[in-house]
């Protein structure tokens, strides 16, 4: 079950022509999809395309209706290797990803697919996730593209323009036999607007048709001869093909005035920004009406030569606004001038910046410095020569109040437990090399954890810590890996890896029943039935069965103890070989949108129901806080108390705790202090609770009066 | 850079139905940004304007912050150009979900004198990096306020969070509620009213917290005031609150409050909170012990000084005396304003049933502590003795306060207190105190500005076992620099300016770089 549930938008799948469709951006390439007749649709979560493959996946009645066929695949490598099904078969095929780390996994098959080349269309949907909020490595795409030789389109961001891009972009792979890649940046994937919708097709040729009359084609395998010759027919055949069509069809756009002396060349994803500065700087209007000339590259790899050195003729300066590094178009371009031996000046990171985001701020700057430098009549005489309206107000003393807030562990989550016990193996033990992975417990290297050295790709942990394994060693490595990783690679490159390598290491495998960090995700291992996927396959039955000898299976991480007295005999036992401890918990996020209702429900219903949550006596904590440097968890925070007496703030826990248990567990291992308390609340209790509670308050009452009878009470303690 | 002001000349006819209103949301992870920036483009719609909406999702959501943002304009039949970002400087309409928030909203240029109407809530939700601190880690509201009032062209702020608890609702129905309020937008209340409820979940709930945030907004000014003044009528309340118990009690009590009496005027109340707190702990003899330790710093005080030594005498006294050992806990968790008080945090409500349970970690120290000081000193000089006990009672143990021998448990441990002062743990404190107020009131007759930030260092001794004796340690570190610092000026800065360390990180890492300082300060 994913984190969000598209069941509702996704009946906006089924609008025919004429009518509008309103929505967020994946939603609409999604139905773009279904416009364009495709066969099979498959791939890989992860931000910004996440959302995607929720509404793929909660669409397969409307897809299955259509007879297309979708795979929440194992890994992007998977989802690139079935566009397979495009090479011999007219069937169009759309794979997903998030870029680049999903497009590093998937380049093996991505070069094979690009070699042999496609009959039916194959398009590789990429999220691309640059700039703020991104959680990865900062790369582009590009040279996927141009290494691969498959061509990128990064359309305008807007509904309209990546709705066409879909279209354009599996006939373009048609027309040129190579697969295409669609990029869409984060905020475009999120970005709500609107547009016409067509009827959906059903594909021509469906996968069960393939299936009963296989082809096959010597001539489309990566075998040599076969693969020299895919080489020659990539330049002399399909590159060619590529620019005829993207050059007939106007896959570029041209806007503004075609005679001004100086021109803005972007990549499609760019043109808001570039319009948005060209407002600021009064060149444009509210439509993007503007007399400066610009060419929109919504299709960036090929590049075609006569349509841009046409677009620069009469020009004096052209500016190319290209994001990320290096900065691959500008060259080219700055090459296709020299050959043809133009006087045009081209520019680009002269003004803009070569690495990092191209926020608004840096448009206008880059934009106004280019245009002052190159066609200062254009501008208005404020912007020329600004008159400084008074001074900005001083942040100084602000930046140094202002905390960060970089993302964490979520309320209750159960993996804030393994980090505490890992912390406290660690006061005990000495410091120890610890390799992390992607997912959510990546947040440990965040305090209050502070665990963790590298963190080298998804289901990577352990193999990171492949090299720390010596026979010399006192100590030993520790590696983490999520559930999700383990399923998508961390199995043979970690595990196996580990066992055939006789690593000595301690390896960490966090299981919380789903793809967490990616929207909760139904995985192999996930606990909960699934329609339409096979699921409730043990983590631990898949280590037994690559020869781990030393495994423990931990089904409550919120033991606190018991992970930090697991922990302490992996990392000290006699026993060779990888140690790995498989330590379970549902993803709490998951598990509260799932438990939720179902309660609410059944207290309503009278059902009897204990529902805990934890307090702190706040006369009992000494507000040192050493609670939050082993929890950090967002409803544990920081009171202060009417009390002159009191100077610092004391530990409260607020209402949105779900009562996992981690603060008592965690004071109870690491000796912290009494003032945590579980309060279960009966709802609906039965008669004999009833009558329980009642003789138990009669009794506590009375030893209560008793007491406070021969004592001073003073009305506020 | 160029400057911010020069974004308002569009090209042509820059009428003004044709302009771009640009809204920012600001929030923390989980506050349901979301939903506001769905309801806000949903008014929009509803308006007759085109509307668009972005945001980062992703792991920005897990509690960090994050940003959505939303573009508007007029529906002329035409679309218009938006901007999937917010820009520096550009930007009309600012909300905060939370007030550093606000803050970082400044920092990063969102916020213009100009043009910029700044909504925040004025809540706080600590970041991980304020709560972690030994000591008091938070960030200063008071710099955030200040310095958006000067930022925004206008700025609202009151707490929409407590707004929306008291509502049963999340806090987007109260900013949305505020921002309904502000009229920042040209559109009707009842959009708003409309856009939750089509939301169809929740709408009673979200609709009353969106008008009391929208009356809230609209009399902005007036309310804050209101709430000072209520805060400090409670403080007020207190101070003078009633006692009740046995005559003879009553009567010691009376004798006690007239001593406090006496004491000078700027120090009474934090000696009648000290005597309470030390009476409440144990008896009525030890509030007189209370008050005959503080009049030693009282005979050395003067209204020259404010009566700062007193009045920190006062404070810290009182907390020293109150240490906290097994008896205290015990006594702490059986009394019925305790049980009053966690049936009124949970919410325990007629008909449900609350089970307390209570966690406990005794080591040999608390055995050994709530022993007679014969007996607990005995076993102590005994290692292997000690070692063997250690094994049988240091583990965790849930006791369970709501059932009979649970409770009773924890009622025997709590009635240990008539033989305190019989008890080792009783020894150690009163050992340790004496040392450290007759140190301080030593100094105090060289020094007096010493003396008190010698007091003051108490401060630094809280927590529980591990914790426990890290802050003792602390404390005897800070305390080992008065041999560097004899005879200088500004020794008192300097123990000020150690302690302060100390409270900075759980090892006292930056006390020991502020040791090494003082070190090299010479004679």
């Amino acid at each position: 079950m994913a984190e969000r549930s598209f069941a509702k938008e996704v009946e906006k799948l089924r609008l025919g022509a004429g009518q509008e469709f309103a929505g967020e951006g994946i939603l609409a390439i999604t139905k773009a999809l279904l416009q364009c007749g495709v066969g099979y649709v498959g791939g890989y979560q992860g931000a910004p395309i996440s959302h995607l493959m929720d509404v793929l996946a909660d669409a397969q009645d409307i897809l299955g209706e259509l007879g297309v066929h979708f795979e929440a695949s194992a890994s992007e490598a998977t989802a690139t290797a079935m566009l397979a099904a495009s090479v011999h078969y007219p069937i169009r095929g759309a794979a997903t990803f998030k870029s680049t780390v999903g497009t590093n996994v998937a380049s093996d098959a991505l070069a094979n697919l690009a070699s042999g080349g496609v009959t039916g269309g194959a398009l590789i949907i990429v999220g691309e996730d640059y700039g703020e909020g991104s959680s990865i490595m900062q790369e582009r795409s590009h040279a996927f593209a141009m290494k691969s030789q498959v061509w990128l389109l990064d359309p305008r961001p807007n509904l309209p323009s990546i709705v066409k891009a879909v279209e354009d972009g599996f006939e373009l792979s048609e027309a040129s036999n190579t697969p295409v890649m669609l990029q869409v940046r984060i905020r475009c994937c999120h970005v709500h607007g609107h547009f016409v919708a067509k009827d959906n097709k059903r594909p021509p040729m469906s996968v069960a048709d393939a299936l009963e009359a296989p082809r096959r084609d010597t001539g489309r395998i990566v075998l040599p001869p076969a693969s020299f010759l895919h080489e020659k027919e990539k330049v002399a055949k399909r590159w060619p093909a590529a620019v005829d069509f993207i050059k007939s069809r106007k896959i570029n756009e041209i806007f503004g005035s075609d005679h001004g002396s100086v021109g803005i060349v972007m990549q499609g994803g760019m043109y808001n920004s570039v319009i948005r500065a060209l407002q600021r700087l009064g060149l444009a209007d509210t439509y993007g009406d503007t007399d400066v000339s610009l060419y929109v590259l919504n299709a960036v790899y090929p590049l075609v030569d006569d349509e841009f050195l046409a677009f620069c003729e009469g020009k004096q300066a052209v500016l190319v606004v290209e994001e990320g590094q290096p900065n691959y178009i500008e060259q080219a371009f700055a090459a296709m001038l020299h050959k043809a031996g133009r006087g045009t000046r081209l520019v680009g990171k002269e003004h803009l910046p070569m690495a990092g985001e191209y926020t608004g701020q840096v448009m206008l700057d880059g934009i106004g410095s280019f245009l002052r430098a190159n066609g200062p009549h254009l501008l208005p005489g404020e912007v020329r020569a600004p008159n400084k309206s008074g001074e900005g107000v001083d942040t100084a003393d602000l930046v140094n109040v202002v905390p960060g807030r970089p993302p964490g562990f979520c309320i209750g989550c159960p993996e804030r437990p393994i980090f505490a016990a890992t912390k406290l193996v660690e006061q005990e033990l000495g410091k120890h090399h610890i390799a992390s992975d992607i997912g959510c417990h990546l947040f440990s290297i965040m305090p209050p954890f502070e665990l963790g050295a590298t963190t080298m790709g998804y289901g990577l942990g352990p193999a990171s810590a492949s090299a720390f394994n010596s026979p010399d060693a006192k100590r030993r490595s520790i590696s983490f890996v999520g559930d999700g990783g383990f399923w998508h690679n961390g199995l043979t490159s970690s595990i196996g890896n580990a066992v055939f390598n006789k690593n000595d290491g301690v390896i960490v495998i966090v299981d919380n029943f789903y793809s967490a960090a990616t929207g909760g995700q139904d995985i192999l291992s996930s606990r909960a039935s699934n329609r339409t996927k096979s699921t409730k396959h043990p983590i631990t039955e898949a280590v037994k069965g690559m020869g781990v000898k030393w495994l423990r299976h931990i089904d409550r991480t919120y033991d606190v103890g018991k992970m930090q007295a697991t922990l302490r005999e992996a990392l000290t036992t006699e026993e060779k070989g990888p140690k790995v401890i498989v330590a379970s918990s549902e993803c709490m996020l998951n598990r509260q949108r799932r438990e939720k209702p179902l309660v609410d429900k059944a207290i309503k219903g009278g059902e009897r129901i204990v529902k805990p949550k934890f307090g702190v006596d706040e006369d009992i904590c000494t507000g040192d806080h050493a609670c939050m440097r082993l929890s950090g968890c967002p409803s544990l925070s920081v009171k202060s108390l009417d009390d002159p007496l009191r100077d610092d703030p004391v530990a409260s826990i607020d209402q949105n705790c779900v009562g996992c248990g981690n603060c008592g567990e965690v004071a109870d291992a690491a000796v912290l202090c009494p003032s945590f308390y579980r309060a279960d609340v009966v709802h609906n209790p039965g008669r004999w609770d009833r009558f329980l509670e009642s003789a138990r308050r009669a009794v506590i009452g009375r030893l209560q009066r008793r007491r406070e009878s021969r004592r001073l009470v003073f009305a506020d303690a | 850079m160029l400057d911010h002001n020069a974004a308002l000349h569009p090209r042509t006819g820059a009428h003004d139905e044709e302009r771009v209103i640009k809204l920012a949301v600001l929030a923390v992870g989980g506050q349901g940004g979301g939903v506001l920036a769905d309801w806000i483009t949903d008014v929009a719609e509803r308006s007759g304007y085109i509307a668009q909406s972005t945001s980062v999702a992703g792991v920005a959501q897990r509690t960090g912050a994050t940003i959505y943002y939303i573009e508007m304009a007029r529906d002329t039949g035409r679309l218009p150009v938006f901007a999937l970002s917010p820009s520096q400087g550009d930007v009309d309409i600012l909300i905060a979900a939370e007030l550093m928030e606000a803050g970082r909203a400044i920092i990063r240029g969102f916020v213009t004198p100009e043009r910029t109407t700044l909504i925040a809530s004025s809540h706080r939700i600590a970041a991980v990096s304020e709560k972690i601190e030994p000591g008091d880690g938070r960030a200063s509201s008071e710099t955030v306020h200040a310095t958006a009032q000067a930022a925004a062209r206008r700025f609202i702020a009151f707490d929409m969070e407590k707004i929306a608890a008291e509502n049963g609702t999340m806090i987007s129905a109260s900013l949305l509620g505020a921002l309904a309020g502000s009229d920042a937008l040209p559109f009707a209340r009842e959009s708003y009213e409309q856009a939750i409820g089509a939301g169809g979940r929740g709408v009673k709930a979200s609709l009353a917290a969106f008008a009391a945030a929208y009356d809230r907004a609209r009399g902005i000014g007036a309310a804050p005031a209101g709430e000072q003044a209520a805060k400090h009528a409670v403080t007020e309340a207190k101070s003078t609150a009633k006692v009740r118990g046995p005559e003879i009690l009553l009567k010691g009590w009376q004798e006690l409050a007239a001593r406090v009496g006496a004491l000078p005027e700027p120090m009474r109340d934090m000696a009648e909170r000290g005597l309470k707190k030390v009476v409440d702990y144990q008896d009525i003899t030890y509030g007189g012990e209370y008050l005959d330790r503080l009049d030693k710093a009282v005979a050395l005080d003067g209204p020259e000084h404010a009566y700062a030594l007193s009045i920190a005498a006062a404070k810290h006294l009182a907390n020293a005396m109150c240490y906290d050992d097994m008896i205290r806990v015990a006594d702490l968790k059986t009394r019925s304003t305790r049980d009053r008080r966690v049936r009124k945090e949970v919410g325990v409500k007629d008909g449900t049933v609350l089970q307390v349970t209570e966690y406990f970690h005794p080591r040999i120290e608390e055995f050994c502590g709530t022993l007679p000081a014969g007996l607990g000193s005995y076993i102590e000089d005994r290692p292997k003795l000690t070692a063997f006990l250690d094994r049988r009672i240091n583990r965790g143990r849930h006791i369970r306060t709501d059932s009979f021998t649970g409770f009773a448990m924890l009622w025997v441990i709590g009635g240990l207190r008539r033989w305190r002062r019989r008890l080792l743990r009783h020894r150690i404190e009163v050992d340790h105190l004496e040392r450290w107020y007759d140190l301080a009131l030593a100094h105090a007759r060289e020094d007096y500005a010493l003396g008190t930030e010698i007091l003051n260092c108490r401060r630094l001794i809280k927590g529980y076992s591990d914790t426990h004796a890290r802050a003792q340690s602390k404390f005897d570190r800070v305390l080992s620099a008065l041999d560097m610092l004899k005879g200088r000026d500004d020794a008192a800065d300097w123990i000020r300016r150690l302690r302060e360390a100390a409270l900075k990180d759980e090892k006292g890492d930056m006390l020991d770089g502020a040791l090494k300082t003082v070190a090299t300060l010479g004679g």
